[in-house]
């Protein structure tokens, strides 16, 4: 009868829905306190203390029920699923669909993908966001910039996809390109211009990228070949880690840099930009790094703005120059924060569907685990493989998952 | 920051012109979109959006009246009056008469065609075209013109989506059935969770520790572990496909973030006043309504509208436990998905589409940026 109007239903739920839960809340508690448990007679000061012990439970159930049912269940549901095989009617199978998954091409890419989604959106979003906040905090527009920068936040994942598949655009080369980027392609011609903006520009970004992995890199690794310094076993693996990625890292930006002095651009062709392999990935990460740039602003400008003055009016006093102020006095008071951010659109990333899905439905080459774990379940109907892809989210997320507990706990004591 | 040590930074000037270059990078791709949804059809595929912003040179071809109804005697022969602009007049900077020579007279000069046949155009668009009874005969003489036209812009294309266009081109069942999953996915939630953070956060019990890490925890678990499990579940118990059915996916996915903030927020609050209430008398149930609730409402609202954003932006959660195979429930997410797929290349229906599923958060983004940030910056810098 409801279902006929879907305002209507709306409408009614929201009077049932919190009606019951203000209803059960109250409730719960008189019976309590006047039924089980009154306060009067012989027994008032024990019943008392019990119906304070029992009350707390009454206040926590919808939210642990709602938390289990529907978050920590699952988490065991799809591991037990991942086992099993639907087509063998939910038989117990071991590893198999990990295997299966494990040899099909798709898989790989997709990880490997989401290796590189994981290196750059987080990185360049706060690199971004870092230098949004800083310069932003010495003018007077800021706060109006800060806002504008930030909006891209309320903006769905779709319709930003949206709104950079018109960027995107590709039109035949005899009429007018619609895209931006097509646009701003055309215009190079390969004379100087271009030499300077395609060849030059991006040379020394990636070299300037290079260093700055090396120089961080080197932060970590030096500790195991320099004696007399914290040598915490745990920290090893950490240490081994970031400096095997960095040599990674480096390896590609220099590679990158011969691609770009030894390969010929088609001057004067329009391109489809989303079916390029491996630059595609990146022309969806822009979405992302769009959307999430204002997010890391807005949080390491509050952070920027809780640096004691006199730190930063000391290294004044001492001559720093503003260059030297920033990241020799600001950076390093708020890694904490940083680090925050980083964690925090790492597990955005993970997440990440809704952009693939729409834009290239994971063709071209871009695949990503989420949008791989969706065509199985939903595509393949292959519930086994789905949930195993799943699993291995829930892996990667695993690390920050421990990391933010242990740092709730630390807070709390 | 310079200014304390008493003189002004020379930097200021680049640092002015970095911010608005950086504003304008971000603005640029939303304008676009903006612009294109007021764009038609024609105007979008013939040239970029950034170009519809000025008046743009267009060359175009026009058409006398036909002679064999309109001419009229004129001492010798005759002569063909009228305007070629009828509806939207134009700056014409030059014209002519054949498509070898489309710039050949100015506005006002009269072309002398064969024989004696001659045609003037006048800057207001006005002809005068005249000849024999031989010349003036057939079909009207075409007329190129080279002008500048005005920026067009229409509401055509949402009254289109929203109104008048049929099947997937209209997006008004969408809109009400994204209102209609969105707001008790919204308001559910933050009541059983302001609940729950009162006791985490006032309450004594054992497992209160525990029961918070578990939060955290919680807060990162990517909900697509969650989505066989619990199709499943919906499945088997009768739920379904359907608004109830997302509503509690909503209501529990949004659960570990509004218990974290809420008790960030309520472990705050004065402990003298809660005391005090309950020297006075007061049950929990009495605090928490009285004072905690009214107390809380900063966090109450940020929480409200990161949910609202997330619930309204859904795009997984709607497509497993909402839209069935009748696509009668679908929300605007999925429709302007399908859109790509279908219309991929229709971009006054996608810009438009897509304009007016932003249009809502973005209206809340502005108006409640405030509440925004504060929950942001609760829920991460610690």
């Amino acid at each position: 009868m409801f279902t006929e109007n879907p305002a209507l239903l709306g409408f009614v739920t929201i009077v049932i829905g919190v009606g019951a839960c203000l209803g059960y809340f109250y409730l719960s508690n008189l019976v309590l306190d006047t039924v089980i448990f009154p306060a009067k007679g012989s027994k008032a000061g024990r019943n008392i203390n019990r119906a304070n012990m029992v009350r707390p439970w009454l206040f926590l159930f919808p939210a642990l029920f709602a938390l289990t049912v529907y978050l920590a269940y699952p988490v065991f549901e799809t591991l037990r699923l991942s086992l099993t095989d639907r087509s063998l009617d939910g038989a117990f199978v071991g590893m198999d669909n990990y295997r299966q998954m494990m040899n099909e091409a798709k898989f790989w890419e997709a990880v490997r993908n989401n290796m590189l989604w994981l290196i750059v959106v987080p990185a360049v979003s706060t690199a971004f966001g870092l230098l949004a906040a800083q310069l932003t905090d010495r003018i007077r527009w800021g706060n109006l910039a800060k806002s504008l920068i930030f909006m891209p936040m309320a903006i769905s994942f779709v319709g930003a996809s949206v709104i950079f598949k018109l960027i995107y655009d590709t039109r035949p080369a005899d009429q007018n390109q619609i895209g931006v980027l097509n646009a701003v392609w055309l215009s190079f011609d390969g004379g100087l211009g271009s030499v300077l903006a395609l060849q030059v520009l991006p040379s020394v970004l990636l070299l300037a990228f290079a260093g700055v992995v090396a120089y961080v890199a080197w932060l970590f690794v030096r500790d195991i070949v320099a004696s007399g310094r914290d040598r915490s076993l745990w920290l090893m693996p950490l240490r081994l880690l970031v400096g095997v990625g960095g040599l990674w890292l480096i390896w590609v930006s220099l590679s990158g840099l011969g691609g770009l002095w030894f390969s010929e651009f088609p001057y004067g062709e329009p391109q489809t930009w989303l079916t390029v392999p491996m630059w595609n990935n990146f022309f969806l990460m822009i979405v992302l790094i769009w959307i999430q740039t204002g997010f890391a602003m807005v949080i390491l400008s509050a952070a920027l703005r809780g640096i004691p003055e006199e730190t930063v009016e000391a290294a004044i006093v001492d001559g720093a120059n503003p260059f030297q102020i920033f990241f020799k006095i600001k950076v390093p008071q708020i890694m904490g924060t940083i680090v925050v951010v980083w964690t925090t659109i790492t597990l955005t990333v993970l997440k990440v569907f809704d952009i693939v899905f729409a834009m290239t439905n994971g063709q071209w080459e871009t695949q990503v685990l989420a949008n791989y774990m969706y065509d199985k379940l939903f595509r393949a109907n292959d519930w086994g493989v789905g949930s195993a892809s799943a699993i291995i989210i829930m892996l990667l997320v695993t690390p920050i998952l421990i990391w933010n507990v242990y740092n709730a706990r630390k807070e709390m004591r | 920051m310079a200014s304390i040590a008493g003189k002004k930074s020379g930097l200021t000037w680049a640092v002015q012109l970095s911010v608005a270059a950086l504003v304008l990078l971000w603005l640029f791709p939303t304008v676009g979109l903006f612009v294109s949804s007021f764009r038609s059809a024609d105007q979008i595929s013939s040239s970029g959006w950034w170009a519809a912003l000025f008046p743009s040179e267009q060359s175009e071809v026009y058409r006398t009246a036909d002679p064999d109804d309109t001419r009229v005697p004129d001492g010798d022969g005759f002569v063909v009056t009228g305007n070629i602009f009828e509806d939207a007049p134009r700056d014409i900077l030059s014209w002519g008469v054949s498509s070898r020579d489309i710039a050949a007279f100015r506005p006002g000069e009269t072309a002398d065609m064969k024989d004696g046949e001659q045609l003037t155009l006048q800057p207001d668009g006005s002809y005068e075209w005249r000849g024999s009874a031989d010349q003036l005969k057939g079909r009207g003489q075409r007329i190129f013109v080279t002008a500048t036209v005005p920026p067009e812009f229409s509401l055509s294309n949402y009254e289109t989506i929203l109104f008048s266009g049929s099947g997937q081109d209209n997006m008004a069942k969408a809109f009400f059935n994204t209102l209609t999953v969105t707001i008790p996915a919204t308001i559910i939630p933050i009541v059983i969770a302001a609940f729950a953070a009162y006791a985490l956060a006032w309450m004594e019990f054992p497992g209160r520790a525990l029961l918070i890490a578990a939060v955290v925890a919680l807060l990162v678990v990517p909900l697509q572990l969650a989505l066989i499990p619990l199709l499943r579940l919906h499945l088997e118990i009768g739920i379904g496909k359907g608004y109830l059915g997302v509503w509690l996916a909503h209501t529990a996915f949004g659960m570990p973030l509004a218990v974290y903030l809420l008790r960030n927020y309520m472990v705050g609050l004065p402990r003298d006043i809660i005391e005090n209430a309950k020297v006075d008398g007061a049950t929990d149930f009495q605090i928490f309504t009285r004072i905690i609730l009214p107390l809380s409402f900063p966090a109450l609202a940020s929480f409200a509208i990161f949910q609202f954003l997330w619930t309204w932006n859904d795009l997984l959660v709607a497509k497993v436990f909402l839209i069935d195979s009748t696509g009668s429930t679908t929300v605007m997410t999925n429709q302007i998905v399908e859109l790509l797929g279908t219309r991929g290349g229709n971009w006054e229906i996608l810009a438009t589409a897509a304009f007016v599923s932003i249009a809502v958060p973005l209206l809340v983004f502005f108006s409640l940026q405030r509440f925004l940030v504060r929950g942001l910056l609760a829920g991460s810098v610690k």
